[in-house]
């Protein structure tokens, strides 16, 4: 060992200040999983303290939501239909909507159009749900009432359910359009080499393999559907009830973790309380469709090597 | 070997490295044209990647075009089925008549023209659906009746695929291995019967044996199709063409003759050096 | 030559042709659908905000009293709402841009390619998904209730903060995995130990990509209503926040507050907040392609 010492305590290099910023990088990391851990521990423990008085099955099969007007009731089931019929609904206007989008912005359109057309989406996308929920109760539910010969309340849920839709269209739009992107153009000419119209290379070819990311987009759009809270709780009101008019109020979860945000309901109250077992519903419903989705997109990654 | 047709014996039987027969230009004079290029010119916006090329191609018979890389031969090849229309830019001008008509006339429809004219690509190209359903493909969006089981597996036999594949025609034909997949897309553009097959250096992503097997199956399909082949390996076109184009950098077709005469005794000095090596 | 067409017999193309011009015109349609309810919305939210944009709206704290709002009134507005929005933001993009940052370069710099690594990614992919009233959960629980912050602007700051953390990593490490591997070996080659690579060579290269990503996130922090919601935003605050612990009022919370009472004027109230909300946005969005466009061309 004679001549230069290389080693770590004679030159001094790499010592602790690098082992130092590494473990506060790894903290930063680290925070990410303790803020999923946090989610969990936060709704688990708001909502044990509420099903100790009320049970889970009353919970999970009652029908009746009256968690602050006597007599009181839990049934958390009309909270699940509103927020069903809002995500039914926008996913009925934005899944074909947006998968059209998606074609013609990867199939037809030049490439002038599409770099005008995809900032225009990717504002839409970045419009906050306060003011889609603004435009649902100022203009869209005011068309309702004119157009329609029926009698639409001032809260409803189409007005909610169009609102939704038109804000997660460019979610299954660009999610649908990578995908689409993503399919090697040997395939496109493959088809076209066989005679193949566009219409028939966009069909035939491109959507089915792009198939699982698209239904990825799908999956994760109808989650944000779900999760979608200020717009439907402006649009489609505050009334907790089984409904099939689309033109009556309904309350969604969201909606009523917003009433009793902004009530007065105290700390340690069974309301409060009530807040993290919706809470807990919401997220295991939105996390296993972000799982769900997630799956999907890492089977499709191994159709092309 | 032996049932093949008196027309091109010839040049199959002189698949062997010994000298050709004279015959095969004889030939040249009874075979009916195909496709004949006019003053062909393709450009890439105000570049010119082809110059003028006047050529004929004759039917049932293995044309290869060889020449450096950027030289033109793939824009060629494109020019005749129209894929270069995907192009924004490509812009072509000239002639280019299949069985007499301009394929560039308005009234031609590329979707018609390419059901005449099947192509088969660099890279195996298989749609990820089943292998069936790969063949099958053409066929149905063509409208082409009949017992389509039967069209599948003749397409498969045609292709040299079909005792590999008949148990598993539901597989994926992404399953299949490089050459398996590539002899599926010859299958895939051969099942709706077209006049011409035009392949795209079909072996050049394949190992050794399986391009072995696809130089047998063009030398097959030569009895029933007319094939245009461009290819970079100078010994493969010379083992399965009848014809060669020799397309010399700047998009110049240098040389077209009889496969023998273009390797024996090249008529310009810039052929001999590009197939002697010197260049390219 | 002849002068048959060899294209004759194939005869269903006009059927086809005409099944592709209706699908196109489908798909444009979509496509517009975006587009327009864009515009009708912006149009919606001018229209309704019109005249009562004034300055003494940004200058002014809210009130109960529609009549105050129009010009030639008392005066009242969106102030304190306007300037607790900017200092929400301020903290919240502290926060963001150090711990993104670290985790980022944890995640991309030094992480092992191992199960715990690709642990923490899928759960920040996850992260991202969580509906956003869920991250209100969530501070109202941690925050205000267990580390006694109370409603304050820093228990908002901070729930934001989880909230747009997780996209500004993925920015982060897009911005990252960017610079060159070529870069970081010149900087390994003349001595330098992984924290000078970083700090010297990734780091200044990848700063445009990481600003960008962090400006766009902040501006979807800006909008949000839910979390600063349940975090407990203030709707009726005269004065501008003046304190971290202290309460505050934030512009999404206060266009909820707005745009629910039953009074037609406050319509055009919250129409206005909107018409700033938006600005403001417009404005983050701005320097953030600015600065994208600026340092584009610096990028090998």
């Amino acid at each position: 060992m004679s001549g230069t010492d290389l080693t770590r305590s004679a030159t001094g290099v790499g010592g602790r200040t690098d082992s130092l910023v590494r473990y506060v990088f790894f903290a930063c990391a680290a925070l990410s999983v303790l803020t999923t851990v946090g989610i969990i521990v936060v709704l688990l423990e708001g909502s044990v303290e509420f099903f100790r008085t009320v049970s889970v099955f009353e919970f999970l099969t009652g029908t009746e939501w009256s968690p602050l007007i006597e007599p009181v009731s839990y049934g958390v089931l009309p909270l699940v239909w509103g927020t069903l019929v809002i995500t039914v609904g926008s996913a009925l206007i934005a899944l074909p909507v947006g998968t059209a989008t998606a074609i013609y912005l990867s199939e037809y359109a030049n490439p002038g159009v599409r770099s005008v057309v995809k900032p225009i989406l990717e504002v839409l996308a970045g419009i906050p749900t306060i003011v889609y929920g603004f435009f649902a109760l100022s203009f869209i539910t005011p068309q309702l009432q004119r157009v329609l010969p029926w009698e639409v309340g001032t809260f409803n849920a189409a007005a909610g359910a169009i609102v939704v839709g038109v804000m997660i269209i460019p979610m299954v739009s660009s999610l649908s359009e990578d995908a689409m992107h993503a399919v090697p153009d040997e395939l496109r000419e493959g088809a076209y080499g066989l005679g193949a119209t566009r219409y028939e290379v966009s069909t035939d070819v491109v959507l089915p393999a792009a198939v699982s990311g698209i239904l990825a987009s799908y999956v994760l759009a109808l989650s944000r559907a779900i999760g979608e809270t200020m717009a439907v709780t402006l649009a489609a009101g505050m009334a907790p009830q089984f409904t099939t008019s689309p033109l009556e109020p309904i309350q969604t979860m969201t909606a009523y973790m917003v009433q009793i945000g902004i009530s007065d309901v105290s700390v340690g109250s069974i309301g409060y309380q009530s807040l993290f077992a919706v809470g807990l519903t919401l997220f295991v419903m939105t996390f296993s469709m972000n799982v769900a989705s997630i799956w999907i997109r890492s089977r499709y990654r191994e159709e092309y090597r | 070997m032996s049932d093949t047709g008196p027309a091109i014996e010839t040049s199959i039987e002189a698949e062997t490295d010994t000298a050709r027969g004279d015959s095969g230009g004889v030939d040249q004079q009874t075979a009916e044209t195909v496709l004949s290029a006019r003053d062909l010119e393709v450009f890439y916006g105000d570049e010119r990647a082809l110059k003028p090329v006047n050529a004929e191609i004759t039917e049932k018979k293995v044309t290869a075009i060889i020449g450096p890389s950027g030289c033109g031969k793939s824009t060629f090849l494109r020019s005749i089925n129209r894929m270069n229309d995907m192009i924004d830019v490509c812009r072509v001008t000239g002639e280019l008549r299949f069985k007499g008509k301009n394929v560039y006339d308005e009234d031609v429809d590329p979707v018609a023209l390419r059901r005449k004219v099947g192509m088969v690509f660099q890279k195996p190209n298989p749609f990820p659906k089943s292998i069936y359903d790969n063949v099958a493909y053409g066929l149905k969006i063509q409208g082409k009746d009949g017992d389509r089981d039967a069209q599948v597996e003749e397409a498969l036999r045609r292709a040299a695929l079909w005792d590999e594949v008949k148990a598993k025609l539901d597989a994926s034909g992404l399953d299949l291995s490089g050459g398996q997949q590539q002899r599926l897309c010859i299958a895939r553009a051969i099942a709706p019967d077209p006049e011409v097959i035009l392949m795209d250096e079909p072996a050049s992503a394949l190992d050794p044996v399986a391009t072995a097997q696809i130089e047998d199956l063009i030398e097959e399909l030569s009895r029933d199709y007319t094939v245009v082949i461009v290819t970079h390996n100078m010994q493969q076109a010379a083992r399965i063409s009848d014809r060669t184009m020799v397309f010399l950098t700047g998009g110049e077709l240098a040389a077209f003759d009889d496969t023998q005469a273009i390797f024996e005794n090249p008529k310009s000095q810039r052929v001999e050096d590009y197939i002697t090596g010197k260049f390219g | 030559m002849s002068t048959t067409n060899p294209f004759e017999d194939v005869s269903d193309l006009d059927r086809k042709r005409t099944i592709g011009r209706v699908f196109v015109a489908l798909c444009i349609a979509s496509t517009m659908v975006g587009i327009v309810a864009l515009v009708t919305l912006l149009a919606d939210v001018i229209y309704e905000s019109w005249g009562w944009l004034s300055l003494e709206f940004l200058t002014y704290p809210p009130s109960r009293f529609p009549e105050s709002y129009l010009p030639g009134g008392r005066g009242a507005g969106i102030y304190p709402a306007l300037v607790g929005s900017i200092f929400l933001i301020a903290l919240t993009a502290l926060f963001t841009v150090f711990l993104g940052v670290g985790a980022a370069i944890y995640l991309e710099e030094y992480a092992p390619d191992t199960r715990t690594t690709s642990l923490i990614e899928a759960n920040i992919a996850n992260l991202a998904g969580v509906p956003s009233i869920v991250y209100g959960l969530l501070g109202l629980a941690v925050f205000v209730r267990f580390a006694r912050m109370g409603q304050s602007l820093l228990a908002g700051a901070l729930t934001l903060t989880l909230l747009i953390l997780p996209i500004v990593i993925v920015a982060a490490q897009e911005a990252l995995r960017a610079v060159p591997d070529s870069q970081r070996e010149a900087a390994y080659g003349v001595g330098a130990t992984k924290w000078e690579v970083i700090r010297d060579v990734v780091l200044p290269a990848a700063l445009p990509g990481i600003m960008t990503g962090t400006i766009l996130s902040l501006s979807r922090a800006i909008g949000e209503t839910a979390p600063i919601l349940m975090v407990g935003a203030a709707t009726s605050m005269f004065v501008a926040p003046d304190s971290l612990l202290g309460p505050f009022a934030a512009m999404p919370m206060q266009i909820f507050d707005w745009a629910r009472l039953p009074q037609a004027e406050f319509q055009h109230v919250a129409a206005a907040g909107i018409v700033v909300l938006l600005t403001v946005l417009l404005a983050m969005n701005a320097v953030a392609i600015y600065i994208r466009y600026r340092f584009e061309a610096d990028l090998p």
